[in-house]
């Protein structure tokens, strides 16, 4: 255990867990638009930047992505100082001019007081805000099928070479995870369609329904080592199942005591 | 020959001389980037093909030496006689001949391939009476233009790889840092972070391996010290890495060099064949039962690749990308192991350092920043080329003493030092001494040592305008505040050269730079606003020209500035020649008449007139 003071009141912490999980665990809102429990941080949003100091570097302080600092101990951690407040405000207003149209921009930015950004509105507008949690999450998978491509601000998700990416298994993580909801993808006729891919899908053996692509199926199948029968009912079959088992427990249990 | 002892390089060493002294003569044709632009390859070999025929007392082919760059680019193709020192510049194919039968046959100068001074108007002989040459101290150049970078015994000859010998021979580890740290050497490669302590922490860690890496990516646009270095004198960073390695104690070196230098990557490929084979590099080496080899990486042709930890991705074959620090690179490297990173000048002055001590070097230069520095002189500048001085010295000194001023008699405006993150210095910082530490204060930094100078044809919101697009370009677009920042604080520079800017903009162009500045992830982004901080903190009246007046005092934006003909014009008719939209009219030794609405601002009219009779407003 370390001890690290945030905001003024100190606080106890793992040695080594990363400085936001002990933020937020105090309760404290900073915004974190790249961060999710499920990834390793890469620190590109930079919102959940903090300043840090300690009592021997003698008023001198540093501003650090929160999500991918180390605890130490004596750590001296502001929040929401001036200069803070006027980096989040900034990179919302950037941010804004880039996904002009993104709602979920739009409500962050709105926390800081933009309604509109202060820069023109890029061309090429899109509403990904680069967070990379899908590359993120593909690469957790031990896919990679999606990377980022090109650099600056041309930068953009895509398969590789734009074409239909030979390794996704049409798992959807990176869909599910986007938080700005910007990659297309839908299931039309036993056939799934994401990153202009299709996958054939396995439909339920009792119901029909679809429930997850072929690819996706085999996969969990070879590297989770999931029987391969699981996949013959979807969730919803399996729930009514388990409770018409149950049912006929309880049925049984109430015949045996009458 | 192997060396296998240090004994043996000291005998060796001796031989080489020898061979060298047996000369009576040696002809040095620069083959350095400059000079080979000007053909001086077939200097070389017409130099080769005459002797091959040709008998003549003491000189044979073998006399005939290509080398690295010998400084003064703007006057090449430059040859050199030794051991009196003969320059010659400007030398084209069709003088050798000449050279040969006067120089080396009867030993008569060839009067119009003599420098003539500028002031004095005499002509000098000897290169070492050359302003250009006397002001400088050549430690990480001591061997760029003096020797063949593919011969290893030229190297051995001049004191190669004794200082390594003296390392394995008679230092432990630890006296090897301790001797780079007292030595004060900073790293050449931006930073200016002490090379003794970054050794220090590497070597504390507990690793099962740690790598040696130099950075030779040099993406500073106009910057070319790190190449001539790799491939004038390729051993010497060879040599400073296996001391390094030796006093970290690492098995496993890599330089990484970009990928617009392929003639580094050959010559460096040389040297490491060259060295393996006589026992310098690879198995035990020297005898002395240390074990290190080096393998070479091509770059990936981005700028960010040469921030550390993007260079450590890309040599672990990843995409280049930046990652924030919070454990350091010498913790945390390649491969996640502790590793060194230095910059090819850095590791150039080690052998040096332990050769003379640290003494001798942390007598040189400042006291804060000790030693040499290599700096490429380039733009509105006389001598461009390459040099080598003593921390310290002023940039006057270094533009006018050695730089020989700013040519065409105009004026000088700025200096931009640092690469494109830099920043440019007015006039009244010339007197500015010149180390890590002042010009970082005075807003701009020592960078890697590219210098461009400026004349007052120069627009330095435009400049702001040029640097800020080539970053734009080249973030990785990895983190926010860099990626969209950069772009939006492009934009609102182009929209100040277009005249659309009002000075609210500016005002928001401040501001957003501090947020980047602190923000981002790497040191592209948090130096990217300085050319515009810099301009604007220096030159603030000629962004309030643009905003203000919607004038150009430079006269270089296109939106903000007319052409028109005043009466000097003597109607010689040039620019009615060479105008693409025909704006021009009049007849011969007739005022000419400049039409506003055709003009196109391409400003040929004004290159070719010879009179001063074309004005820009
Ligand atoms: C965007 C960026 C580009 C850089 N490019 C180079 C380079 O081309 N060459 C170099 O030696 N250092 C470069 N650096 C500095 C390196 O990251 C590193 O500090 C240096 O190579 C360390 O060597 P030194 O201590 O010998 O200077 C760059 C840094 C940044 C942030
Ligand atoms: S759907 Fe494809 S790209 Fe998306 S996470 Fe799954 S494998 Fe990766
Ligand atoms: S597509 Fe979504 S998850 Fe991926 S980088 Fe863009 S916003 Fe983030
Ligand atoms: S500061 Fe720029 S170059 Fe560095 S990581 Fe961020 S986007 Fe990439
Ligand atoms: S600036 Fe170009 S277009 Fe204009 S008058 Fe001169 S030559 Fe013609
Ligand atoms: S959450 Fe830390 S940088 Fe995005
Ligand atoms: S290249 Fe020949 S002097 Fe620089």
């Amino acid at each position: 255990m370390v001890h690290i003071t945030i905001n003024g009141k100190v606080v106890k912490a793992r040695e080594g867990e990363m400085l936001l999980a002990v933020i937020k665990r105090e309760g404290i809102d900073i915004p974190a638009l790249c961060h999710h429990e499920a990834i390793e941080p890469t620190g590109n949003c930079r919102l959940c930047t903090v300043e840090i100091t300690r009592e021997e570097w003698d008023g001198w302080k540093k501003y650090v992505t929160s999500c991918l600092y180390p605890v130490e101990d004596g750590l001296i951690v502001r929040t929401h100082t001036a200069e803070l407040l006027e980096i989040r405000k900034t990179i919302l207003d950037l941010q804004l001019a880039r996904c002009p149209d993104s709602e979920y921009i739009q409500k962050l930015a709105e926390e800081y007081g933009l309604s509109k950004s202060s820069y023109e509105a890029r061309p090429e507008a899109d509403n990904c805000i680069m967070c990379y949690a899908c590359t993120r999450i593909c690469e957790v998978l031990g896919r990679n099928a999606i990377s980022a491509v090109q650099r600056g601000h041309k930068k953009v998700i895509a398969p590789p070479f734009g074409e239909e990416p030979p390794d996704c298994i049409g798992c959807l993580a990176c869909a599910q995870i986007c938080p700005t909801d910007v990659i297309p993808w839908r299931d039309e006729d036993g056939v799934r369609t994401i990153w202009n891919r299709k996958f054939d899908l396995v439909t339920c053996k009792k119901c029909g329904k679809e429930i997850i692509s072929r690819e996706f199926a085999d996969f969990l199948i070879e590297q989770r080592e999931i029987p391969s029968e699981y996949f013959d009912t979807c969730d919803d079959c399996k729930r009514m199942e388990t409770a018409r088992k149950m049912g006929d427990i309880i049925a049984k249990a109430a015949e045996a005591a009458l | 020959m192997r060396i296998d002892s240090t004994e043996k390089l000291g005998q060796w060493q001796k031989e080489c001389q020898k061979r060298i002294e047996a000369q009576k003569k040696r002809v040095l044709v620069c083959l350095g980037p400059g000079c080979l632009a000007g053909g001086s390859d077939q200097i070389l070999e017409e130099f080769k093909n005459i002797l091959a025929q040709k008998k003549i007392k003491d000189v044979t082919v073998e006399s005939i030496k290509k080398t690295g760059c010998h400084g003064l680019c703007a006057r090449g193709p430059l040859v050199v006689i030794e051991p009196e020192g003969i320059f010659y510049s400007k030398v084209k194919k069709a003088n050798v001949a000449e050279i040969v039968e006067k120089t080396l046959e009867k030993g008569e100068l060839v009067e119009k391939l003599l420098y003539t001074d500028p002031e004095s108007k005499k002509k000098i002989v000897d290169y070492k009476e050359i302003p250009f040459y006397a002001r400088q101290m050549k430690l990480s150049l001591r061997n760029v233009g003096q020797i063949d970078p593919d011969s290893i015994s030229d190297y051995i000859a001049r004191g190669g790889y004794a200082a390594l010998a003296k390392v394995l021979k008679s230092m432990k580890p630890a006296k090897v840092i301790d001797e780079v740290s007292r030595s004060g050497l900073r790293g050449r490669g931006g930073g200016g972070f002490s090379t003794g302590r970054k050794w220090a922490s590497c070597a504390k860690i507990e690793s099962d391996i740690r790598y040696v890496i130099c950075n030779g990516d040099e993406g500073d646009p106009g910057a070319f010290m790190d190449r001539c270095i790799m491939e004038g004198d390729p051993h010497s960073v060879l040599e400073g890495m296996i001391i390094c390695a030796f006093a970290i104690d690492s098995p496993e070196g890599y330089i990484y060099v970009r990928e617009e230098y392929p003639l580094a990557v050959v010559n460096l490929r040389n040297a490491i064949d060259a060295a393996r084979q006589h026992g310098l590099l690879g198995k035990d080496i020297m005898g002395s039962g240390f074990d290190f080899d080096i393998k070479i990486n091509r770059g990936g042709g981005a700028f960010v690749c040469g921030e550390s930890s993007a260079l450590m991705k890309s040599v672990a074959g990843e995409v280049g990308e930046p990652r924030a620090k919070y454990v350091r690179s010498v913790a945390k490297g390649l491969h996640d192991k502790p590793t060194v990173l230095n910059n090819v000048e850095s590791f150039a002055t080690i052998p040096v350092i332990i050769d003379k001590g640290a003494d001798w070097f942390a007598s040189i230069g400042t006291k804060k920043s000790t030693g040499t520095k290599a700096f490429s002189l380039a733009g509105k500048i006389t001598n461009t080329g390459l040099i080598e001085v003593p921390m310290g010295i002023t940039l006057r000194e270094i533009i006018y003493d050695i730089g020989g001023g700013i040519p065409e008699g105009r004026k000088f405006k700025a200096v931009q030092t640092g690469g494109p993150s830099g920043g440019c210095l007015p006039e009244a910082k010339l007197d500015l001494p010149v180390d890590f530490d002042t010009l970082t204060e005075a807003g701009s930094m020592m960078g890697s040592g590219g210098m461009i100078i400026m004349d007052d044809r120069t627009c330095m919101v435009d400049v702001a305008r040029y640097f800020l697009n080539f970053l734009v370009e080249e973030s990785c677009g990895k983190c926010v505040p860099c990626r969209e920042g950069l772009y939006q604080l492009h934009k609102l520079c182009v929209k100040i050269c277009e005249g659309k800017a009002d000075e609210d903009d500016l005002a928001l162009m401040e501001r957003l730079s501090k947020v980047i500045q602190t923000a981002s992830l790497c040191g592209l982004g948090t130096s990217g606003p300085n050319p515009f901080l810099s301009t604007v903190m220096y030159f603030r009246d000629e962004y309030l020209a643009h905003i203000r007046d919607r004038k150009c005092p430079g006269g270089v934006c296109k939106e903000l500035i007319t052409y028109s003909i005043n009466d000097k014009c003597t109607g010689c008719m040039a620019c009615i020649r060479v105008c693409p939209v025909n704006a021009i009219t009049g007849e011969k030794k007739k005022l000419h008449v400049l039409d506003q609405e055709l003009c196109t601002k391409c400003g040929s009219c004004y290159a070719v007139c010879n009179f001063d009779a074309i004005d820009i407003v």
